[in-house]
């Protein structure tokens, strides 16, 4: 299972790349392994203010939809619209091609309270 | 019920198989193994192999078993021959579905049942309830396993197992020994492709399972069981059907014999027919403008275009075959016409749907 060291992660499968006071919000390469064939995923809208935990996305596999989760507080700021037209690079490139949304934090700081790669791989061992 | 979910002999099998393994109907059983679509179009193109050892079976025996199961089954037993099977219903008093099955005739007085693993309790004790002295119902849910061969292949496959056996004919079954082993074959299934349903004891099934795959069979996950019955319409129990909706109301009244004579439900349905369906159970499918929208999923909301409910839906799917939404609700019989349109509530987000003919998938 692919979990690259350089990434963020919480309970709820999310990766979170950090760059600043931005972060980039995607689902993990285990995460997609569990749904398969992700055939829709319904993008945060631009500009919504988001809570922690607030379902923000929603990815659909043939079988069941499942909430993405804000894993910080923040506003969206941009939307990976590729995946309208192509939801399978969620399966093919979890953590490039398959990146949800990016999110303006409100409180930087707060990515401390993220698991680091060895969290979570042990959370999902 | 809060009963540990059960596991079938299969179960060591499909850890090994690497299937994603969830409780369904209290059982434990593999949704997938590898992906639901890779799944489904092995089924579709060339042919899957599907543990159904979850599903229960009953064998009805004894002078009078005829005449009593046409009591009990909505369909007419009288109809088949020997070494033929029928799709049928178990009603209750209300003409409601208790549960849908196939009744398989191994001889005169021989009969032999496929029953949901969700309602093997309730129709044993059902049929119980109304048993006859000399006639023997048996349950031999936990001796038997069952696996569902499924394909445009499937027919390589049961020669590759049974060198020198006769396939059944549709809708056909076949007792037989091979190498100690007592098999039933029996030329059903629930995909729309042809196939076969293969029995035989617990003991045996994981040997039987490994000569199946060797044959050629892809092993095949309950989610594509499911993609593949919607895509043909086949009903699901608990799902599409249930204790207060009757065969007539699920458009199934093909599988009624209402000339047979007295059968439990059969009042009711007669009064259904003289007074009119009120609600019916159609097929949605999401039109192409609509694509890029969520597929439809079960208890979704259907409205009308001013935003009236009309419904919910019993089932959904992205089809694989078709790359649409498909659905199936209960609508009320003035919108149940061909071409009507209804909208599907995704999550706040209204979708446009277009009822059809069933099934979704057409066959050449």
């Amino acid at each position: 299972m692919n979990i690259p060291d350089n990434l963020k992660y919480t309970k709820e499968h999310e990766w979170i790349l950090i760059e600043g006071n931005i972060i980039t919000v995607g689902i993990t390469d285990h995460a997609q392994a569990e749904l398969t064939d992700v055939v829709f995923v319904e993008l945060p809208e631009i500009s919504k203010e988001v809570e922690e935990n607030d379902p923000m996305a929603v990815v659909e596999s043939v079988k069941a939809a499942s909430d993405i989760y804000a894993p910080l507080a923040g506003k969206i700021i941009e939307t990976n619209t590729q995946l309208e037209s192509d939801p399978s690079l969620i399966n093919n490139t979890p953590y490039a091609e398959g990146w949800i949304c990016k999110i303006e934090l409100r409180d930087a700081s707060q990515v401390e309270n993220l698991m680091n790669a060895s969290d979570y791989q042990g959370f999902i061992s | 019920m809060n009963s540990i979910a059960k596991k079938t002999p299969l179960y060591d099998k499909h850890i090994e198989l690497g299937g994603k393994v969830v409780d369904f109907a209290g059982w434990l059983m593999p949704v997938q193994y590898t992906s639901i679509m890779d799944e489904h179009q092995a089924v579709r193109e060339k042919v899957g192999v599907f543990d159904i050892s979850h599903m229960g079976q009953f064998f009805v025996q004894g002078e009078g078993s005829l005449a009593w199961l046409n009591q009990m089954l909505a369909n007419n037993v009288e109809k088949l021959n020997l070494g033929q099977a029928q799709y049928t219903f178990l009603l209750n008093e209300e003409g409601g579905i208790i549960d849908d099955l196939i009744v398989y005739r191994l001889g005169e007085e021989d009969f032999f049942m496929i029953v949901n693993a969700a309602k093997i309790d309730e129709d044993y004790a059902w049929l119980s309830r109304y048993l006859p002295e000399k006639i023997r119902l048996t349950n031999h849910s936990d001796e038997w396993a069952a696996f569902a061969v499924q394909g445009p292949e499937s027919q390589q496959v049961f020669s590759a197992l049974f060198v020198g056996q006769k396939l059944p004919e549709r809708n056909g079954v076949c007792r037989f020994s091979q190498n100690g082993r007592d098999l039933i074959v029996c030329r059903t299934g629930y995909t729309g492709e042809d196939g076969f349903e293969l029995l035989c004891q617990a003991e045996s099934a994981v040997d039987v399972l490994a000569e199946i795959i060797g044959s050629g069979a892809k092993p095949c996950g309950l989610g594509a069981r499911d993609t593949l019955r919607l895509e043909m319409c086949y009903p699901l129990n608990g799902s599409d059907l249930s204790p207060e909706i009757t065969p007539l109301e699920s458009g199934l009244g093909f599988f009624v014999d209402m000339e047979k004579g007295d059968f439990i439900g059969r009042n009711v349905l007669e009064k259904q027919k003289e007074e009119g369906l009120k609600r019916r159970l159609v097929a949605l499918q999401v039109l192409p403008s609509e694509q890029r929208l969520a597929p439809p999923r079960s208890h979704y909301s259907v409205l009308d275009e001013k935003g009236n409910l009309l419904g919910e839906l019993t089932s959904g799917v992205l089809s694989p075959s078709l790359g649409a939404g498909i659905a199936m609700a209960y609508l009320p019989i003035e919108f149940c016409e061909i071409g009507t349109r209804v909208y599907i509530d995704v999550r706040g987000k209204k979708i446009l749907a277009e009822l059809i003919k069933k099934p979704f998938l057409k066959k050449g």
